[in-house]
């Protein structure tokens, strides 16, 4: 269980078929503060990736640079290259407009719009050049049955989405996002705000929707992580240490750092 | 060293409360004197008749002062929020935005009567305006620009981050996301603002002294942008200083519907605004 | 991935917002730019010390005399005895506010501020000129109801919310745990205040006192109204009982009878940028200020 340094390619397992996203020595800096080192790992398509570590390790900062949802940040940089299927997202003249259209977010707060359920769901197609209404509508239904919401809000589209609670508003929110037909959804610790059922419907949300959709989904909750990842990442102080199969890291993990995380002896 | 102190700790600080809290009495003195006097005095001479008279009477300087304001919004409004959105919205720290600040104190903190000879100099003499209400009205437009903008760029800053980052991450533009999501939320804020701008125009004399006002003129309101126009302000100036045979009751009245309008209009973005922070659903 | 394709005109709407960003910069610049086009002339006509530090303003008179002292010294008497009334009363309330009313009058009072300082000058100038003016000249045994201290006493009011707001926000921004220490080594509230919460906001008061400064000096219709409009140079204290002129009366009383490009013009004119230049150097002042507590406290 020791870490070698010639080793360290164990460390970092390549998944096997096709990878949606890769990564090569991406750096990330905060001003002076590095928050990300030397980050090189490659997430299959149509799995779920599940990316665990400390508070302050770097998870949600690599999320974000995977949607460029850092540029919005004032005095980021960032060095190497993130590659979504050949292409590096950070090269001049990417359109970052698409990019986020291809590569879907979901926060760790619900953050429905202050608007009706079905303008929430309806204003990413709006932004892209809306269908017509009949159209418009088809897209709402598919996306709040994908998010396991139909049935509970077809009778109030119109209505407030703030009124409804926590667990549907985060559901409302992978509405949202799947309703611009993503390939890719990034979801950063969404099941901290919820309780304990809501946060079981969105577990089974994911397991279904991996099927259609590649999903990396940041925790800080091991037994999340193990339940619904097929692949698992372990973040430390910015650096990822390890990277490969769930059951392998949970199970038996090379890196004696990694042991110490998930069987709860720091973090 | 027995009795060093002349007061114990507890009396002073009885003392020194007593005095803050007249402090507090004294400064809401004015308002209410104010109001209170008008009213005494300028009740009785507020008539429907007074109001409406084109001679003799308020309607003309209502009017006047109404245009003036509406076209000072519709200057300044846009430019006003436009300006804001770019502070909120679009602009990164650095020197470029310290010395907008810098500009946007200084503006606010420009005397009301050099606004009125750089009005004079620019709109009434080098554009060839002329005294008029649109001369008038720009220089109250650049009067209450800072105003306008602080309380726009207010109103957007309210509007949570997150928001913003929902429609982001959707794939929004920037512009897309201000227009759709930033806009809409901060709007009920802008108006406020909108609100105390016109209060504000409405109230003051000197920027339009030299670029705009008449005392009397042959139309009870202006034809066009190009005549001069009356203003309650300077209706009550002239009334005060340099026509000796008007009535007290006419004086005091006219006193009376400035001060209605221009606290009316403040009361309402002050009610407004703190409806607003009530609602705030987020 | 290609570069997308937005709409053109998102791209001019960008532009349009970018320039507005830049309007007050402008507008300053211009600002300043007129007020010395206009004034220059007169600078060419007599010497800045013979208008700065000139003893009589009489643009009628033959030869014409320009000498901005009294003026000066007029502004001066009004604003400095504005703010010796409101600066303690301002900065009373502001220690109010922030420290020890309860909620509710807090609530009551912070929109009264707000109101007085909405209340229109040619309002305060009515009511000087037609009551209080003649009340206290009878009650003091003036000659005439319009004198420097009616003047002074009109602009406090006017003052106090600026010096009020700006004082206010310091003192909440002081943290929190400054005032509990303060407290939990057994100092009263009153101690307190005084040897913590003030010193620590002595930046923002500064400031919210220049400010307050500027709005007194910057000040028209009241002063036009209420000081007696005459250019006198005031001396020593009983000057206050005495009428003055301000460099703003002057400026819109003579402005609307004076023919466009003579000399009178541009001394008025001249007068108007001395005002924006004061009014400048207070708005940096104030910004120093604040801009060096903000990095003592890092």
């Amino acid at each position: 269980m020791n870490a070698v340094q010639g080793e360290a390619s164990q460390l970092i397992v390549r998944p096997q078929g096709s990878i949606k996203f890769e990564t090569q020595r991406l750096n990330m800096f905060y001003g002076a503060f590095q928050a990300l080192t030397d980050v090189s790992v490659a997430i299959p398509e149509r799995h779920i990736t599940a990316l665990i570590g400390p508070s302050g390790c770097g998870k949600s900062s690599f999320l974000r640079c995977l949607d460029r949802m850092n540029d919005v940040i004032q005095g980021v940089r960032i060095e190497g290259k993130v590659l979504l299927e050949e292409d590096d997202i950070y090269a001049a003249g990417t359109d970052v407009v698409q990019l986020r259209k291809r590569v879907g977010m979901v926060f760790q707060t619900p953050n429905p719009f202050p608007m009706s359920i079905y303008d929430n769901v309806a204003y990413g197609p709006r932004l892209h050049g809306a269908p017509d209404r009949t159209g418009l509508d088809q897209i709402v239904e598919s996306s709040l049955r994908q998010a396991a919401l139909w049935d509970e809000v077809k009778d109030k589209l119109r209505q407030s989405a703030l009124d409804l609670s926590g667990g549907q508003q985060q559901r409302l929110c992978i509405a949202r996002v799947l309703a611009v037909e993503p390939e890719v959804v990034l979801m950063d610790e969404p099941c901290t705000a919820l309780d304990p059922t809501a946060t079981f419907r969105i577990e089974e949300l994911m397991l279904e929707l991996r099927q259609r959709y590649t999903i990396v989904i940041v925790t800080h909750n091991m037994y999340q992580a193990s339940r619904v990842s097929q692949y698992t990442g372990f973040f430390l102080l910015g650096e990822l240490i390890e990277f490969g199969l769930t059951a392998r890291i949970f199970e038996s993990p090379q890196d004696r750092r990694t042991d110490d995380y998930v069987r709860g002896r720091f973090g | 060293m027995i009795g060093r102190r002349v007061l114990s700790p507890k009396v002073s600080q009885a003392a020194a409360f007593a005095l803050l809290w007249t402090s507090g009495a004294i400064v809401m003195l004015p308002v209410i004197a104010v109001v209170a006097v008008m009213v005494l005095l300028g009740a009785r001479g507020l008539t429907w008749r007074f109001l409406t008279a084109a001679s003799g009477g308020l309607l003309p300087a209502i009017a006047g002062t109404a245009c003036l304001v509406v076209l000072t919004t519709l200057i300044a409004a846009p430019a006003g929020v436009a300006a804001a959105i770019y502070l909120s919205e679009y602009s990164r720290p650095g020197r470029a935005i310290r010395l907008i600040r810098l500009a946007i104190v200084n503006l606010a903190a420009i005397p009301s009567v050099v606004h009125g000879l750089f009005g004079l100099a620019l709109f009434v003499m080098l554009l060839g305006f002329g005294r008029s209400l649109l001369a008038g009205a720009c220089t109250l437009a650049l009067l209450v620009l800072p105003l306008m903008i602080t309380a726009s760029e207010e109103a957007l800053r309210q509007v949570p981050q997150r928001l913003r980052d929902g429609s982001l991450a959707l794939g929004g533009s920037r512009w897309q996301t201000v227009r759709r999501i930033v806009l809409p939320n901060a709007l009920p804020g802008i108006i406020t603002g909108l609100i105390l701008s016109v209060g504000r125009a409405a109230g003051e004399t000197a920027p339009i002294l030299f670029t705009a006002a008449a005392y009397s003129s042959t139309h009870p309101y202006p034809r066009s942008v190009f005549d001069q126009v009356l203003a309650l302000p300077y209706q009550l100036y002239v009334m005060a200083t340099e026509i000796p045979n008007v009535p007290a009751e006419a004086k005091w009245a006219t006193a009376l519907a400035l001060v209605m309008v221009v606290l009316g209009f403040n009361a309402v973005a002050i009610v407004m605004r703190a409806r607003l922070r009530a609602a705030r659903r987020w | 991935m290609r570069r997308g394709r937005h709409p053109a005109w998102e791209f001019v709407i960008e532009w349009a917002i970018r320039m507005a960003g830049f309007l007050a910069i402008v507008f300053v610049l211009l600002i300043f730019a007129f007020l010395l086009r206009d004034s220059l002339p007169i600078f060419r006509l007599r010497s800045l010390g013979q208008l700065v530090v000139g003893r009589i303003w009489s643009p009628t008179a033959e030869p014409p005399q320009f000498g901005f002292l009294p003026l000066l010294l007029g502004s001066f008497y009004v604003t400095l005895g504005a703010l010796v009334i409101a600066v303690p009363l301002g900065l009373a309330c502001a220690i109010f506010i922030a420290e020890v009313a309860p909620a509710r009058i807090r609530e009551i009072l912070k929109p009264t501020v707000e109101l007085l300082s909405a209340v229109p000058s040619v309002v305060f100038g009515f009511i000087g000129l037609l009551l209080i003016g003649p009340w206290l000249a009878t009650r003091l045994h003036l000659p005439i109801g319009q004198f420097a201290a009616l003047g002074s006493l009109l602009l406090a009011f006017m003052a106090i919310p600026t010096i009020v707001s700006v004082s206010e926000d310091a003192l909440r921004a002081v943290p929190r745990v400054l005032r509990d220490n303060s407290l939990a080594l057994g100092a009263t509230q009153w101690q307190t205040i005084c040897r913590v919460t003030v010193p620590a906001a002595r930046s923002g008061i500064i400031a919210g006192v220049l400010l307050g400064f500027g709005r007194a000096i910057g000040e028209t219709m009241t002063v036009l109204m209420v000081t007696g409009n005459a250019a006198v140079i005031p001396r020593g204290l009983l000057g206050f009982l005495r009428p003055v002129r301000t460099m703003t009366a002057t400026i819109a009383a003579e402005m609307g009878e004076t023919a466009y490009h003579t000399p009178h013009y541009f001394a008025l004119f001249a007068i108007g940028l001395l005002l924006f230049l004061i009014t400048f150097l207070v708005t940096v002042a104030a910004d120093l200020v604040m801009r060096r507590s903000a990095w003592a406290r890092r």
